[in-house]
């Protein structure tokens, strides 16, 4: 196959494009350029697409071998990822821009583009796995080494995308023989550090940073039956869950500290409460996709088990799920978790797992204690 | 290189000597750096004594702006003016910036036709307007991406009553257009040796006998005190064979290459009548415009995907420049020349060589149009995928 080698100048793209060599493929290394105004030099673990890491994709495709292009995406990811994650937080919501730029850049965009110039597939040093089922539909499954996987975060995936994803370091028990087999390879990026955060947020300060970008208007802080107990800077400062910072001076009655239960950025009010309030059993999510075809209980509207997990790197549980078919035609995930979860915020991806195969994601659009009324703050 | 060009410095490679030394070994040096100096500048209409050899092209085109400014600034401190085409290649636009910016110089842009020639009109007002106030005038002797020669002589033409130096990036012209130093006028002249077949890393300045430069490098004192530094005899000697080889051929090469182009650009249009080749023609082959030199626009098609296409086909063309983490800008020049961003990005530049044949071009013109056609796909698909995403966020 002719395989497109997405390179971010990182370890494990480095790898995953060794791999596919390996495997026969034709392959061509493409490094993204997603920020019109690069840093010169990496500091530390934080940001990407600096013209170091551009040279590091360079130098690995020079050992591998292979050509290396440079293909310029700022305008799209500026459009489709950073500004979508200003106006999710401007709407109350916690966006992750890490799918976003799955869902929208690395697995379409570039995959686009790249089949337009001849090739049948997109490689990427992800840690998860593509499972061809016996009619040759591909599924998403979790990585072999749980602790890396990132199935999480390709769960936006659809089954036309998931067609053409080549993730090599799927079988690789951990990311130290990753390390060890770049270092074999004589690849200098063997002990780079690995990535965190957000990229576009290079000094990691993500409040900071919107700060600078959100109109911030102080407001009222509520408990959690709408009783004014101070005042906030700014609602997009804060996050469901977020203890510290408060600022509220006076206790609570009962002597335990609060912990923010939800932003209502249309009427600018933090609601705060205690930590019992934050536990979550029932999450609707809207905008349903598929990681492949659909299971049959999906599609009939049927309730059936499963485990959802809401953030890249947090333990899923147990639940039970069911598609609601809405009157406006649209359909929404509704998942009953038989173990409470803590500090969800809409906005969030709920995605759904049986056993290691992702069955699919849904933004949450609620997460519901059914402990606590939120209509008592009016 | 040329093979007469890597013989000669081989050669020379092997052998002692430093041509600033008085023994034996230093004279055998000294009298190979001193018979590289005559026949390059033979091949470029000049005297010995008016070449100054450097490490290429960037610093013959620093030295020349920041030489020239310092002197004529040092000698009259009305003169802070330098007068730029916007076209010219960054050597040169990033020096006047960089003097702008620190040595206090104003900049005087230059406007040019669509075509991508300097508008002499301007260039006379703009001398008339002030000329006291003038530190220097440059003017590329040929743009390096749309192939246009400029009218160097009516340029030095204009500006020599007044007394203005004009210096003048010969990198792309020299051996591909009949050059005279002499005969130019010109006060200082840039030439790059593995434009022509030379090695990397070594350039020259011409310098007339009568310009005055102040130094940037200083040191041993050599060529001319303007540009101190161990002279590479071998380097030297490596350019002096290829400009040499290349000025003999210039007139039967410049028709063969003048000829291909042509056959290039008849089999572009046939193939894909939308594309816009752009720059100035050559009909009588009379040298306004670089032979080897054929550049079109390709409307609907980012210029990187199509130049993928063919370097997968096995054709290396070029668009535009890059930045330093390789992504492709879209060009100052095809800008200046009034086109817009996105016309500019379909920029593709086709440069013809002494390897060229015309199986080349029929290879180029038969690969074409499917490699057109995926570029345009391409670059839509830059825009909006047509491929079923999650369509996640509440936004979009």
């Amino acid at each position: 196959m002719k395989v497109l080698a997405a390179m971010s100048g990182g370890v494990d793209s480095a790898v995953a494009a060794a791999r596919a060599v390996d495997a026969g493929h034709e392959v061509v290394g493409v490094h993204l350029a997603l920020s019109r105004m690069p840093g010169t030099l990496r500091t530390g673990s934080r940001g990407c697409c600096t013209v170091e890491d551009s040279n590091d994709a360079w130098r690995a495709c020079d050992k591998l071998g292979i050509p290396y292009y440079v293909w310029d995406f700022s305008e799209r990811f500026k459009e489709d990822v950073v500004d979508d994650f200003i106006s999710e937080y401007e709407a109350g919501r916690t966006p992750n821009p890490c799918m976003r730029c799955n869902e929208r850049i690395k697995f379409a965009a570039l995959l686009e583009k790249a089949i337009a110039l001849g090739f049948d597939a997109v490689c990427t040093g992800h840690y998860a796995k593509v499972i061809r089922d016996s009619a040759g539909n591909p599924e998403l499954h979790r990585a072999a080494d749980w602790a890396k996987d990132q199935s999480y975060v390709l769960g936006v995936l659809t089954h036309e995308q998931l067609d053409h994803c080549i993730f090599p370091l799927a079988d690789t028990p951990s990311k130290a023989l990753v390390r060890a087999e770049a270092e074999a390879r004589g690849l200098s990026v063997a002990n780079k550090p690995d990535s965190h955060d957000i990229c576009f947020i290079p000094d990691g300060d993500t409040r900071g940073w919107l700060a600078e970008r959100i109109d911030m208007t102080p407001g009222a802080i509520v408990d959690q039956e709408g009783k004014p107990l101070g005042e906030h800077e700014g609602a997009h400062a804060f996050t469901v869950g977020q203890r510290k910072g408060l600022k509220l001076g006076t206790p609570a009655a009962d002597g335990k500290p609060r912990f923010v239960l939800e932003i209502r950025p249309k009427e600018n009010k933090v609601i705060v409460g205690p930590e019992a309030l934050l536990a979550v059993d029932e999450l609707r999510g809207i905008r349903i996709s598929w990681a492949g075809l659909p299971i049959a209980d999906a599609s009939a509207g049927t309730e059936f088990d499963c485990m959802v997990q809401v953030r890249a790197h947090g333990d899923p549980v147990d639940a039970r799920a069911r598609v609601e078919a809405q009157e406006d035609g649209s359909n929404v995930l509704v998942a009953t978790l038989i173990e409470p979860m803590r500090g969800v915020a809409p906005g969030q991806t709920m995605v759904i797992y049986q056993d290691t195969r992702v069955l699919g994601q849904a933004t949450i659009d609620s997460a519901r204690s059914t402990a606590w009324d939120p209509t008592l703050v009016s | 290189m040329s093979d007469a060009a890597l013989a000669a410095m081989t050669h020379e490679l092997a052998q002692t000597g430093n041509p600033s030394s008085l023994h034996g070994a230093g004279r055998r040096a000294h009298r190979v750096m001193e018979e590289s100096r005559e026949r390059l500048a033979a091949a470029a209409g000049a005297h010995p004594s008016e070449v100054i050899f450097t490490s290429g092209g960037t610093e013959s085109d620093n030295l020349a702006l920041k030489g020239l400014y310092w002197a004529r600034n040092g000698a009259d401190a009305r003169r802070t003016r330098i007068l730029v085409p916007v076209i010219e290649h960054h050597a040169v636009l990033d020096t006047a910036e960089w003097l702008a910016a620190h040595e206090g110089a104003t900049i005087t842009w230059l406007p040019v036709t669509s075509d991508g020639v300097i508008d002499l009109e301007v260039l006379a007002a703009e001398i008339a307007r002030d000329p006291a106030s003038i530190a220097l005038l440059t003017c590329m002797w040929a743009n390096n991406e749309v192939g246009s020669v400029q009218p160097i002589a009516e340029v030095v033409a204009l500006a020599g009553p007044a007394g203005i130096p004009v210096h003048s990036d010969a990198v792309q012209a020299f051996t591909a257009l009949p050059i005279s130093f002499a005969d130019s006028g010109l006060a200082t002249m840039a030439v790059s040796g593995h434009k022509i077949g030379g090695p990397v890393g070594i350039g020259a300045l011409f310098v007339r006998r009568d310009a005055v430069l102040t130094p940037i490098q200083h040191g041993g004192g050599h060529e001319r005190a303007l540009r101190s530094g161990t002279l590479n005899a071998a380097a030297a000697a490596g350019f002096a064979a290829a400009a040499t080889e290349a000025t003999a051929n210039l007139a039967a090469e410049t028709e063969r290459l003048a000829s291909l182009r042509d056959a290039l650009v008849a089999g572009v249009h046939e193939r894909i009548p939308e594309a816009v080749f752009n720059g100035t023609a050559d009909p009588a082959h009379a040298g306004t415009r670089l032979p080897g030199n054929a550049h079109f626009t390709f409307p609907g098609c980012e210029g990187d995907s199509l130049l993928f296409v063919l370097d997968m086909l096995g054709v290396h063309s070029s668009t535009g420049s890059a930045c330093t983490a390789g992504v492709p800008r879209p060009s100052h020049v095809l800008l200046a020349m009034g086109r817009d961003e996105e016309t500019a990005r379909g920029a593709q530049r086709f440069t013809l060589g002494h390897t060229s044949s015309a199986a080349d071009i029929g290879k180029l013109v038969a690969a074409l149009p499917e490699a057109y056609a995926r570029a345009q796909k391409a670059g839509m698909a830059a825009q909006v995928s047509s491929i079923q995403t999650a369509g996640t966020g509440f936004t979009r």
